[in-house]
């Protein structure tokens, strides 16, 4: 009976914001665990605290503004936004899958963190170094979060379903990095980010028509097909990039 | 010169560096191939080709990755 009352809609909403929310959680939690057990936690929980209090903030200011936004240009306007921004993370995947671009590595990531940190030295009392970087962190990575929060669950008139959703990646992010430690690069960041690209922009496509008031056959249920369409596409890019890949090259020639 | 910057500047130039890297980075091309197909979508709506619209819109995003792909191998192989 449940299965039966949830609309595609709902469920690319749920995966999209779920899915995007988490990787860039995990993208902030290496950087909070690389300045923690480098620096100390209290100066990191602190950047990470400020971070979060300035991102409440600017969605109390920003969350009701976008609501009186007639539905139709939200729509256009969010639908462009997740448009370009869905294109851009499947470039980026089908680049990473043929081998034309470095995989996203958690752990290079945390090493490069943690060699800045040990490079700007130690500071006497409170750790100013340490606060900034976990303020950045969170604050650029959160920052993310609450653009695809804010524009996807406004635009679904869904807010409080998306902000649920980010609060229980949140949730999951935290501890699982609390149980897994420093190795977040276990989790499947690069598979979760090409699976938020086919949603990104099977949601920007959906969007941008609606608010140029094209009618999808089928209404909702039409972002099913473009899910399918764009995840078939995406295999197709990567099968005929991997033919022109250096490595596939590198292989041959050997 | 920028430490003398008052904290509003500061923060509007910041929220102005966020949105240029969240939407332009490094592949303006998405950005634009973007902004012509809304565009190409409203020219067919106004004049009335709903079918051809909902068959453009997906049909032209897929076309501006692939060329968007192509770009970035052919000058990764540069």
């Amino acid at each position: 009976m449940f299965v039966a009352t949830v609309s595609s809609g709902v469920l690319v909403l749920v995966g999209a914001v779920f899915l995007a929310c988490a990787v860039e959680m995990v993208e902030a939690l290496t950087i909070v665990f690389a300045v923690g057990h480098t620096r100390g936690w209290r100066s990191a929980f602190e950047g990470v605290f400020v971070a979060l209090v300035a991102l409440i903030a600017l969605v109390a200011v920003f969350g009701p503004a976008l609501v009186q936004i007639p539905l139709s240009t939200l729509r256009l306007t969010v639908g462009g936004v997740l448009l370009i921004f869905g294109m851009q993370w499947l470039r980026k995947a089908v680049l990473r899958s043929s081998g034309f671009k470095a995989k996203h590595d958690e752990d290079a990531i945390y090493e490069e963190a943690v060699a800045e940190l040990r490079a700007s030295g130690q500071s006497v009392g409170r750790d100013r170094v340490a606060f900034v970087m976990a303020f950045k962190g969170v604050f650029l990575e959160g920052l993310e979060v609450v653009v695809t929060v804010l524009t996807l669950g406004t635009s679904a008139h869904r807010l409080g379903l998306a902000a649920t959703t980010a609060g229980i990646a949140l949730l999951l992010v935290v501890i699982i990095g609390a149980i897994v430690s420093k190795q977040l690069s276990s989790i499947p960041e690069n598979a979760m980010k090409m699976s938020v690209g086919i949603l990104l922009v099977s949601y920007g496509t959906f969007w941008a028509g609606e608010g140029l008031k094209v009618s999808w056959p089928g209404n909702d249920a039409f972002l099913a097909f473009l899910v399918v369409l764009y995840t078939l596409v995406t295999w197709g890019l990567i099968a005929l990039s991997k033919f022109q890949s250096p490595q596939k090259k590198v292989a041959a020639h050997s | 010169m920028s430490k003398k910057q008052i904290l509003p500047i500061r923060l509007l130039k910041g929220f102005g560096m966020f949105w240029w890297d969240f939407l332009v980075g490094d592949t303006p091309e998405l950005f634009i191939a973007a902004l012509l197909i809304i565009g190409v979508i409203a020219g067919l709506r106004g004049a009335g080709y709903n079918t051809a619209a909902v068959v453009a819109l997906p049909v032209l995003a897929v076309l501006a990755l692939g060329v968007s792909v192509r770009r970035a191998i052919n000058s990764s192989k540069k």
